[in-house]
């Protein structure tokens, strides 16, 4: 099959206690993540789920992907891929959440009576049609 | 450096490197930037969720009950085990036991069927029902504005994520064959270290997607 | 006869076979040389042809919705089949590999299919022009898009494909450089060129995903109504502009900071001197890639996103015009005192500092949130990205093209008819573009066919313009293929550079490397090392 290598790497073999306990916290805290949802946490459930899921995802990437025993670079790599998703989703909701926000003429509109406009200029501007 | 080396070479090292773990260095890291590539992609779909969860919450809450919270839960614990199975079948390989890696190998494969088998019998349900995306919307049980909205992203999300587990069924499928056949050792396993890597992204996508999709309140 | 040449990689495999499916990268850099340079012909046919229809206002040539067609086939096919791979896949592909003492880059294999995905992706693209053509624009703006008749989801389909051959080009980049130095070559010896591959290579990977499911979403929205886009559905028309830019903002810089980096490496060369801030240079390269992903709500001033969103993206934009200012003083400080020679490739690079600053400088014009309002869809943006995408990225280009055009076929082109041609495309380019400034300023619309007869004078002299500058692209195209079959054959080192890729055989063999590369000295080590120029 393949002759080793001048420069043979050994991998670095994890005991199998370390996967089944982290298969066994995935299990866990599903089951935990399920049951939090039946309990009415308003905005809190949420932020509770997604929290659940960010541990679990960091022991998949940690222990099953290897992540902490690997080369530091590809933990950089998906650090990268998750903050430049938070900079999407957060810069996009800068926008989504506050449409309409500033609308000066919907809150505080023009006064079509106000003394300013009579005395300055000879006709009020039309404001009603439209 | 030409070809005539290649036999004082070992057989998995192609010619543009100079030793074995720089190989399987640069294709680990390969794959994590592929990894980068696909969180990128996937998350397009987690701004449209999160962008149209902010805007109708209301309406969120109602369709999703309509989602089944005991088929997306075992679907959970099949890709987190599927996800076990191939990183000890992995191990496996890194302790020299090939049967042992065949045989958990199949059972990431088989997990990973019954997960497709499972999101059939949940989209044949929406189908029966009308709770289809966009134009073909016709579920009248909803209430909240455009409650085809929420399934609309439901299939995307899903329906992109279960593209991406067919592709994973394929590939370890072929990585399988490869086990079986021999062509992996404990100094040798570049290709199913990559392969393993992908498939454990797949679950965690859905590791994201279960609660945002069926635990929403 | 020449052992060199015929043990060099243009003829080392030989056979047709032997370059379709070669491994080789400087055989794919050539591929995709040839690639572009077809897409450049396509879309710059479409550009004049859209230049001659504006001539004079109501119609020259042909009616409105054929305009419409035209000027979408020309952006979409300049940006995605021409700009975008071309420096990278040509220049990087050829020289990364050289520049770094490599045999090849990581995934020699995965680069072959790369450029097979850029051609299976243009076919596409090519093809909707035949089934009907688009009209929306190359930015396919929802609800038209999701309306239009014409050939939407091909096109589509095609920028799709297209993407995939970025990532893979940025994903082979980026290991290549971490991971196939030269033992000794450590970061802070890179040649500038490399970190402009590897910034780029960065925003590749991260932006070109999210391109992948804006188009999908959109196909998606014209397949299904899926009604995301669509305000009849709950749906929302802006979100498509911010998923749309949240790519093509970082891709304009994918386009310049390859370009940056060439300019880089000609400007040490030809001043003769080492290059001035080579660290602030490279990080500014890094931090631009970084700072391109927070600014794509500057295309969205007037679309109706929220006021508070366009205050911190207006922001943000300022942010990014820093980096880029910081590498154009550090060339400027290299070429102070520098020993300057005005060959071909240097002309170029001066052109570029003049016409990158004129595009740099407007675009921080229309990131001023109340003076983009103004100008925003006028001419004056149109003039804006031509400045920084061909006054730069183009003229980086063929500057790069020349300097390292005897490295690639191991001849010289003619250094008079080279000359030539730079001053006709300089004079044609600013006739061109910067009578544009104007149009927009005083109002002229973008993407119209019909205009005002006040603007017809300043759109005649910017038509001529573009017929100049077609005229010296021809000229050019012609000096070039000549040159391949007769030129003067070149030595080693005709420039006296100092990078890697200058001490093996001209042209290289397939192996890059007669003996193991030796890193002597360092990229820009001229006050301390003499490097003769060798050339036969």
């Amino acid at each position: 099959m393949n002759k080793p290598a001048h420069h043979e790497s050994r991998p670095h073999v994890l005991p199998l206690r370390t996967y089944l306990l982290v298969a066994f916290a995935l299990l866990v805290l599903t089951v935990v993540t399920v049951a939090v949802s039946f309990v009415p946490l308003g905005g809190a459930n949420a932020l509770v789920a997604v929290g659940i899921a960010s541990l679990k995802a960091a022991l998949v990437a940690l222990f099953f992907m290897h992540l902490l025993y690997d080369k530091k670079i590809n933990l950089i790599i998906f650090l990268v891929a998750l903050s430049f998703l938070t900079v999407f989703i957060a810069l996009t909701m800068f926008d989504t959440l506050t449409r309409g926000g500033f609308d000066i003429i919907t809150r505080d509109p023009i006064d079509p009576d106000a003394v300013i406009y009579r005395d300055t200029i000879s006709a009020p501007p039309d404001t009603t049609t439209d | 450096m030409t070809a005539d080396h290649a036999h004082d070479r070992p057989g998995p090292l192609a010619h543009h490197f100079t030793e074995l773990e720089q190989q399987s260095d640069s294709v680990k890291m390969g794959m994590w930037i592929f990894l980068l590539t696909e969180i990128l992609l996937f998350g397009g779909l987690f701004v449209a969720y999160t962008v149209f969860r902010a805007w109708n919450e209301e309406m969120f809450i109602n369709a999703h009950k309509f989602l089944d919270i005991y088929l997306g839960t075992i679907n959970t614990i099949v890709l987190i085990s599927s996800s076990a199975t191939v990183a000890l079948a992995i191990r496996a390989v890194q302790i020299g036991d090939r049967r042992k890696a065949v045989i958990l190998l199949t059972a990431t494969l088989a997990l990973a069927v019954v997960f497709l088998v499972v999101k059939y019998f949940e989209y044949s349900h929406k189908f029966h029902l009308g709770q289809l995306p966009g134009k073909y919307y016709t579920f009248t049980g909803v209430e909240g504005s455009n409650p085809h909205i929420f399934f609309g992203i439901y299939f995307a999300t899903t329906g992109l994520h279960g593209l991406h587990v067919l592709g994973g069924i394929i590939v370890l499928g072929w990585m399988l064959f490869r086990t079986a056949r021999g062509d992996f050792s404990p100094e040798y396993h570049t290709p199913l270290e990559a392969a393993g890597l992908y498939w454990h992204l797949v679950d965690m996508i859905w590791i994201y997607l279960f609660p945002l999709l069926y635990l929403i309140g | 006869m020449d052992t060199t040449f015929e043990r060099s990689y243009l003829k080392t495999p030989k056979g047709l076979a032997s370059w379709l499916f070669t491994l080789d990268h400087k055989r794919i850099g050539l591929l995709y040389l040839f690639g572009i340079m077809g897409a450049f012909l396509i879309g710059g046919v479409f550009a004049l042809l859209v230049r001659l229809e504006l001539f004079g206002p109501d119609k020259t040539l042909m009616d409105a919705d054929t305009y419409n067609q035209f000027f979408t086939l020309h952006g979409a096919i300049m940006i995605f089949m021409f700009i975008i791979p071309s420096i990278p896949a040509t220049l990087g592909n050829f020289l990364l590999p050289q520049m770094i003492g490599a045999r090849d880059v990581a995934f020699p294999r995965l680069n072959l299919l790369s450029w097979y995905v850029y051609i299976f992706g243009s076919v596409f693209a090519v093809y909707s022009i035949a089934a009907g053509g688009v009209d929306t624009g190359w930015t396919f703006y929802t609800p038209y898009s999701t309306e239009s008749t014409g050939a939407v989801i091909s096109m589509t389909l095609g920028i799709f494909i297209l993407g995939f051959s970025s990532i893979f080009t940025g994903l082979n980049f980026i290991v290549t450089i971490h991971k196939m130095r030269l033992p000794g070559l450590t970061w802070y010896k890179l040649p500038l060129f490399v970190w402009g591959l590897y910034a780029t290579a960065i925003i590749q990977v991260l932006a070109t995903p999210v391109l992948g499911i804006t188009l999908l979403l959109l196909i998606m929205e014209r397949t299904f109504g899926i009604g995301i886009f669509d305000p009849a559905m709950g749906g929302d028309p802006v979100l498509y502009q911010h998923f749309f830019w949240f790519y093509s903002h970082p891709a304009v810089y994918i386009m310049i900071l390859p370009g940056m980096g060439i300019i880089s490496e000609l400007i040490a060369v030809f001043s003769h001197r080492r290059i001035f801030g080579y660290k602030a240079i490279a990080y500014s390269s890094l931090a631009i890639a970084f700072v391109s992903f927070l600014v794509w709500g500057h295309h969205m001033f007037t679309s109706g996103q929220s006021e508070l969103a366009a205050t911190i993206f207006s922001f943000l934009t300022f942010l990014v015009g820093i980096p880029s200012g910081i590498k154009v003083f550090n060339w400027l400080a290299t070429l102070y005192k520098g020993k300057i020679t005005l060959d071909t490739p240097m002309l170029y690079a001066l052109s570029f500092l003049f016409l990158f600053t004129i595009g740099g400088l407007t675009g921080v014009f229309l990131g001023a949130l109340a003076v983009d309002v103004h100008l925003h869809d006028t001419y004056f943006v149109v003039a804006h990205f031509h400045y920084v995408m061909m006054g730069g990225t183009v003229m980086a280009f063929l500057g790069g093209l020349h300097y390292w055009w005897s490295k690639m076929w191991g001849r010289h082109y003619s250094e008079r008819w080279a000359k030539i041609t730079c001053a006709l495309i300089f004079i044609g380019f600013n006739v061109t573009f910067f009578s544009q400034f104007f149009l927009g300023a005083k109002g002229m619309p973008r993407r119209y066919y019909n205009y005002l007869d006040q603007f017809q004078p300043l759109h005649a002299f910017s038509s001529v313009g573009s017929l100049i500058l077609g005229a010296g692209f021809v000229v050019m195209a012609v000096y070039l293929i000549f040159s391949i079959f007769k030129g003067r054959r070149a030595g080693t080192n005709p420039w006296g550079a100092m990078t890697l890729e200058w001490t093996n055989p001209t042209p290289p063999p397939p192996e890059n490397f007669t003996e193991p590369p030796r890193l002597e000295y360092g990229p820009y080590d001229y006050d301390r090392v003499a490097v003769e120029r060798t050339d036969t």
